[in-house]
């Protein structure tokens, strides 16, 4: 037991190093992360780097859509999802459902079914896929564990068949001529254009971390890491669990909702076989590979589960095999994830029902 | 109408879900004596099937050089041969799963537990140098030169890390189990002989209609699945409930540690428990051939899903609520699709689970590995 505490703290030394970045004054901070940021937006420019150009360019698909079709929504996804596996610890196997809700909402408003302009249909697509997660959260939520996570991959399944079964929904066709969104100024939108559409998916996903960010340092947050460290605990000490882990599955699917209508706009057209259950599976990955309950480590575990078959596309068929072998090369030897969760949960917790 | 159709067909209905059911019971065992030792959703058994339906056809074609059916003669019509090749391949289908398990047991988890060792190290050690060699050549034999050569060094570095004993959060294992199963069945895709197509897998007896109950069609094929399933699941409730290391089994999934300090061997329970459920999956892999006479790489996954579904539903780490979760799920699968079409076959299963969930929050018989009686 020593032994292995004293690995973890030497662990967990190396991974905030000296705490430089904490010990630098704030204002210098906060221009290091603008900084960053000003970079994210050029991204699609990265090809064009010398050195960084050859490691993040993807041979034989463009860059470009890349980021929007998959780099923007896997990241969006993994913060979403990290809300309910990594804040509140419900392990949600379903999580592709509240994306096909989305997508779906904003391909029957703008399309199939209506005609309502664009930017009605983010805010009405997280609705939508918000409240399917209360739908679906009411009876489940008083699950424990891993009888939830069959249930949400059910209803993962469930949400797909139906989308396939259902002519309302387009069946097995799908939807088409999903609404973009209107241009603004020089930032035209249109299906080959994939730089302005990258442009609004990263203001989205510094939105999303913002409130994301708010929510887990208030009373809310609080509540989360108590249920996710010891429900009984939490439940004794007088936070109304249920409550909470309800709100943490509603906040999940709207920013899983949030990110199924951005991608239907850039498509702009979907159909059921974009949201098959391996999906849900590979945003978990995503979520867990970057380091459960951290937020940039679900950034980080994003990007690299939307980029890394991508980059390696000239391994052809075999990259989902690599890809595999990588999951388990990093749980056996970085088993908390890239950026593990700061704090309480660095180690693993003892309590019972622990993996032996 | 198509209550008529029900009506006409109902006892068709039944005796092909209880099949399916069967089936289902037998891949769900694997899950819950994991879930019931580990407390771990084995990701990966859905591809302990899959190998043993491949192993099954490999060793039927190339071992016993049966050709694929295409109409005509049998090959063995009845006899001693014929129980000879079923019972041949039900065992090396129980063994190649059953080793698949462990092997997965000894890459994927154990390391994870804290507690992995040599065989562990080297296998990781050989699929690090794979994946490096993929970067400079496509050659499978070349990669497997160059894999080799990393592996050596590797492996003692590795072994190295091992040493450190850390216990991974629970995620951690279901994250390495996703990434095994995808690793599995995308290394059949890739390497098998016909990639990712369906295999058809040869037929071995004549699928003759033995008797009718209540008129419907009793075929021999289904008879040989029920009596194989019912007799695996009969021998392993004996060997959980009377012999020794059965005991283990219950006295790690009541409690781990405590069962490590009064002696118990927890790693070779463990490795028993993995043998023990791929063995089982490996048993429904024939069956699966034998009825359903085809495979794919996969196979697994929608088959792994339904079965962990079953094992829920019957009570998670309850063997005999396995039996009864395939069961049901066979059942109500087969009468919902009468009902509501056939599309709707995989929403009618969830749609059961979530019904009894709703009432009983463990399950039909609740979860219960440790105190199972006969």
């Amino acid at each position: 037991m020593n032994l292995t505490q004293q690995f973890r703290d030497i662990t967990r030394s190396v991974t905030y190093g000296p705490g430089v970045l904490s010990k630098l004054p704030k204002s210098a901070r906060w221009s290091l992360g603008g900084m960053l940021i000003i970079a994210f937006y050029f991204m699609p420019y990265w090809p064009n780097v010398p050195v960084l150009g050859w490691i993040i360019n993807t041979p034989g698909t463009s860059f470009e859509n890349v980021l929007t079709d998959q780099i923007m929504v896997f990241v969006l996804m993994a913060l979403g999802l990290n809300v309910v596996v990594g804040f509140a610890g419900l392990l949600d196997l379903g999580y592709v459902g509240f994306y096909a809700v989305g997508a779906y909402t904003t391909a029957v408003i703008t399309s199939a079914h209506g005609n309502l302009p664009w930017v009605a249909s983010l805010p009405i697509s997280m609705l939508v896929a918000m409240l399917a997660g209360v739908i679906l959260g009411t009876p489940t939520l008083r699950l424990r564990g891993d009888y939830l996570a069959i249930v949400t991959l059910g209803f993962g399944e469930i949400i797909r068949i139906t989308a396939n079964n259902s002519n309302w929904l387009g069946g097995p066709r799908g939807i088409n001529n999903i609404k973009h969104p209107p241009n603004i100024g020089p930032l035209k939108f249109t299906v080959l254009n994939a730089k302005p559409y990258w442009y609004l998916g990263l203001t989205v996903i510094l939105v999303v971390l913002f409130v994301l960010h708010r929510l887990e340092r208030s009373r809310v947050g609080r509540a989360w890491s108590a249920v996710r460290e010891d429900e009984d605990a939490a439940e004794l000490m007088g936070v109304d669990t249920f409550k909470f882990k309800l709100w943490a599955f509603a906040i999940g699917a709207a920013v899983g909702g949030l990110a199924g209508s951005l991608y239907a706009t850039k498509v702009a057209f979907i159909n059921p076989d974009g949201f098959l259950l391996q999906l849900s599976i590979l945003f978990l990955a995503a979520v867990v590979l970057g380091g459960t309950g951290n937020m940039y480590g679900a950034i980080v575990g994003g990007f690299l589960v939307a980029w890394v078959p991508e980059r390696f596309r000239n391994f052809d068929t075999r990259r989902y095999f690599v890809f595999g072998c990588i999951l388990v090369l990093v749980m056996v030897f970085r088993p908390q994830g890239i950026i593990p969760r700061r704090g309480s949960a660095a180690g693993p917790r003892p309590v019972e029902g622990e993996a032996q | 109408m198509s209550n008529w159709l029900i009506y006409r067909t109902f006892w068709d209905l039944t005796v092909s879900g209880l099949v399916l059911g069967l089936i289902y019971a037998l891949v769900a065992l694997g899950y819950t004596m994991v879930y019931g030792v580990l407390r771990l959703i084995n990701f990966a058994h859905s591809e302990v099937f899959m190998v043993g339906t491949f192993g099954v056809l490999v060793s039927l074609t190339k071992v016993f050089g049966i050709p694929i059916f295409e109409g005509g003669q049998y090959p063995f019509r009845t006899g001693f041969v014929l129980i000879g090749i079923l019972l041949a391949s039900l065992l090396i289908g129980m063994a190649v799963s059953g080793l698949g398990a462990v092997a997965i047991e000894r890459i994927a988890y154990r390391p994870l537990r804290g507690a992995g060792d040599a065989y562990g190290a080297v296998a990781l050690a050989f699929v690090t140098g794979l994946i490096l060699s993929f970067i400079i050549s496509s050659d499978i034999g070349t990669n497997l030169i160059i894999a080799a050569v990393v592996a050596g060094p590797l492996s003692i570095l590795y072994l190295r890390i091992f040493k450190r004993g850390r216990q991974a959060p629970r995620l951690a294992f279901l994250i390495s189990a996703i990434g095994v199963s995808m690793a599995l069945a995308e290394a059949v895709a890739i390497w098998g002989p016909d990639e990712r197509v369906v295999y058809q897998t040869p037929r071995i007896l004549e699928k003759k209609v033995l008797f009718k109950f209540l008129g419907a069609d009793v075929r021999i094929d289904y008879v040989i699945v029920a009596i194989g399933a019912v007799l695996m699941m009969t021998s392993l409730l004996l060997f959980v409930n009377r012999t020794r290391l059965g005991r283990g089994i219950r006295a790690v999934a009541q409690d781990a540690e405590t069962s490590r300090i009064l002696g118990v061997n927890v790693d070779l329970v463990i490795l028993v428990t993995f043998l023990l459920g791929g063995a089982m999956a490996g048993g429904a892999a024939m069956m699966f051939t034998l009825v359903y006479d085809q495979t794919r790489f996969n196979i697994g996954f929608l088959l792994g899903v339904k079965s962990f579904t079953a094992a829920v539903l019957g009570g998670i780490g309850n063997i005999r609520g396995a039996l009864l979760g395939g069961v049901v799920l066979g059942l109500a699968e087969n009468y919902g699709s009468a009902v509501f079409g056939g599309q709707w076959k995989d929403v009618i299963a969830f749609v059961v689970l979530l019904v009894v969930l709703m009432f009983r929050p463990t399950g039909i018989l609740g979860e219960s590995l440790a105190k199972a009686r006969v």
